[in-house]
């Protein structure tokens, strides 16, 4: 597209959203940085407050402390039709009694632009969307998917400086929902805007997100790229939200970890002598052998069952404190056990996080 | 069943007292017909507005807030149908009679001696609160259908709150709006026992003077033809209404609406 309108960044301070006398806020002192032209995203489980925190970003919901910055505006006074932002919903919320084009050109209507000018708009944004020959329809004769990309068309097409997106392919089929993946994530290219998309699906956040916020009762735990979220995860929830991890628990002194009859080496960290803390191993970072023992990254454990999943199986085992965990080996590299063997897992010191308990 | 009665009626109002058109001239000239007719249509129109202006705001809450205020105030708009007509209209007489607590109010407020009872305010607010349920209740229904992201979305998109109301809201409510009016337009002009025991006999409506033709001076054709006009005159506001607000045809349907 000819006028690309470069993304503005996002930043949010302390933002805190209690709804009636509720005893816990649903947003909680959240603190964000979205980049220009950054794509961030929500992720979390249900409850946790990312739909709450997008709408007070758009002006759809009060606050109730806290700041918010588009650019370099605080936009506390401003309310939702003037903060310019395009908003995507769940249910794509497309305007019923009007076409797909009536639809698009809604937004620069309201802006008062010439009419030659929203008819050459909303043309171009159909285009890019690939609905050019659906203009006329009205939303009930659109498939999910197709009202999805009127509903994307209706949001760009006055060129935000923000996209927001809440779950914006939850109610479409995994096929589809993966065809509009590639496509969000090209508009976010072609268009240069910031995003930020809201989801609960793990596999959409990786695939689209240059970072990713985690979000779980109303806090954020962690902000970070992907890697960062699963080979360096911050807390017990993010280890455990983003696929699978063994955790074992102690108390950190002297550099390191004892208790439930374990003794192991502890990372550097920040956390003081004496605190709880848990030790985080990522499945595909354990290796496996046949005699039991255990060691400074080590610890000794029973095969419990063996699932192949295609190009890697899963060794699920119970270690000695009777804690659940999994090992996942690729084909290829297999060592020789079966179910019931008691093993040693072990780890390279570089492999192992150290989190708050 | 109805068609029967109507064809005797409609029969009855050219053969008698003699056979012609002479009744329907009657109704054109007799000067009191047509004032009648005139008040009554007034008195629908002002009813149907009434109605409307506390019926949408009311549905609306209704449609916002939790299932147990929504309880109340759906038992509230219904407890008309609990009571007979004849009680609640009394009771608005109790209610609105000279030196009656709204009369007294009124006065307190510092607005004078309001005549109410006897009068065609009187018979207003009884026939609007009467009809108020046939009016919420398909506006209600209209409205719970209307996504509730809709309004969010379109403020979103740079509208605001009253162009988001006018262009969206709006639009998808008509066909609630349409049949609340209807109802309410056609049920008050036929309504006799509210105007017959609140308002004043010089201001009768239509419904009272068919009434005082057909039982006091046993004058069936000129009943008939006040019958049939009136019937005619309900089924063209029906035919304007619908023309109007054809559900879903309106304000924000049409690219012209927009224009400057
Ligand atoms: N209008 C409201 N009134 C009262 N409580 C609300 C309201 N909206 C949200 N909440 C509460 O605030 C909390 C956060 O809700 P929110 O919708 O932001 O979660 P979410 O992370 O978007 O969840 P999901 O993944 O299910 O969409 C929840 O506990 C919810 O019950
Ligand atoms: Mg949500």
């Amino acid at each position: 597209m000819p006028d690309h309108s470069p993304g503005a960044g996002v930043r949010v301070r302390d933002l805190t959203k209690r709804f009636g006398s509720a005893a816990r806020p649903a947003v909680d002192a959240v603190s964000l940085d979205v980049r220009p032209g950054e794509f961030m995203t929500f992720l979390g489980p249900s409850g946790s407050g990312k739909t709450t925190t997008l709408n007070m970003i758009a002006g759809l919901e009060g606050v109730t402390g806290g700041e918010i910055r588009i650019g370099d505006r605080d936009v506390a006074a401003l309310p939702a039709h003037r903060r310019d932002l395009g908003v995507v919903f769940q249910q794509y919320a497309l305007f019923p009694h009007m076409t797909a084009a009536q639809n698009v050109a809604f937004p620069l209507r309201r802006r008062k632009l010439p009419k030659a000018e929203i008819a050459e708009r909303v043309a171009r944004t159909l285009d890019l969307v690939r609905l050019g020959d659906h203009a006329d329809r009205l939303p009930r004769k659109l498939s999910g998917g197709q009202q999805q990309r009127v509903a994307l068309a209706r949001a760009i097409v006055f060129d935000p400086r923000v996209l927001l997106m809440d779950e914006p392919l939850g109610a479409l089929d995994k096929k589809l929902r993966e065809q509009l993946q590639i496509e969000i994530a090209r508009l976010h290219r072609e268009l240069g805007v910031t995003v930020i998309f809201v989801t609960h699906d793990q596999e959409e956040a990786l695939a689209l997100s240059d970072r990713i916020a985690v979000f779980n009762e109303g806090r954020i735990e962690q902000v970070g790229t992907a890697s960062d979220l699963y080979e360096r995860p911050a807390t017990r929830f993010v280890a455990a939200f983003l696929g699978d991890s063994n955790a074992f628990e102690g108390t950190l002194s002297g550099g390191r970890l004892a208790g439930d009859g374990l003794d192991l080496r502890a990372p550097a960290t920040d956390l003081p002598d004496g605190s709880r803390a848990a030790l985080i191993v990522r499945p595909e970072r354990l290796r496996l052998s046949g005699a039991p023992g255990s060691g400074d990254n080590a610890v000794s454990a029973d095969v419990t069952d063996i699932v192949y999943q295609g190009a890697f199986r899963k060794v699920l085992i119970r270690f000695g404190n009777g804690g659940a965990g999994c090992v996942r080996e690729a084909i290829g590299a297999l060592s020789d056990i079966a179910p019931g063997d008691r093993v040693t897992v072990h780890w390279s010191p570089d492999h192992a996080v150290l989190v708050p308990a | 069943m109805f068609v029967v009665p109507m064809a005797r009626l409609a029969w009855l109002s050219v053969t008698t007292p003699e056979t012609g058109l002479a009744n329907y001239r009657d109704v054109l000239t007799d000067g009191v017909s047509l004032t009648v007719i005139w008040r009554t249509l007034r008195m629908m129109l002002v009813v149907t507005a009434v109605c409307l202006l506390f019926a949408y705001p009311y549905a609306y809450v209704m449609t916002v807030v939790p299932p147990r205020t929504r309880a109340v105030l759906t038992t509230i708009v219904l407890l008309p149908f609990w009571t007979s007509l004849m009680a609640r209209t009394f009771a608005w007489v109790v209610l609105l009679q000279k030196g009656g607590p709204v009369n007294d109010a009124l006065a307190a407020l510092g607005l004078g001696d309001v005549r109410l009872a006897g009068s065609a305010t009187g018979v207003t607010i009884a026939m609007a609160q009467v009809m108020l349920p046939f009016m919420v209740l398909p506006l209600y229904s209209s409205m719970r259908d209307v996504d509730r992201a809709l309004v969010p979305a379109a403020l979103s998109l740079g509208a605001r709150p009253a162009v988001a109301f006018l262009r969206v809201y709006l639009p998808l409510t008509l066909p609630g709006v349409a049949a609340g009016t209807t109802l309410v337009a056609v049920l008050s002009l036929g309504f006799y026992v509210t105007p017959a025991l609140l308002g004043s006999p010089k201001e009768s409506m239509i419904a009272q003077l068919i009434a005082v033709k057909v039982q006091d001076v046993l004058d069936f054709g000129a009943g008939g033809a006040l019958s049939l006009t009136l019937l005619v005159v309900a089924l063209a506001l029906l035919g304007l209404v619908a023309r109007f607000v054809r559900p879903g045809a309106a304000l924000g349907m049409s690219d012209e609406g927009d224009r400057r």
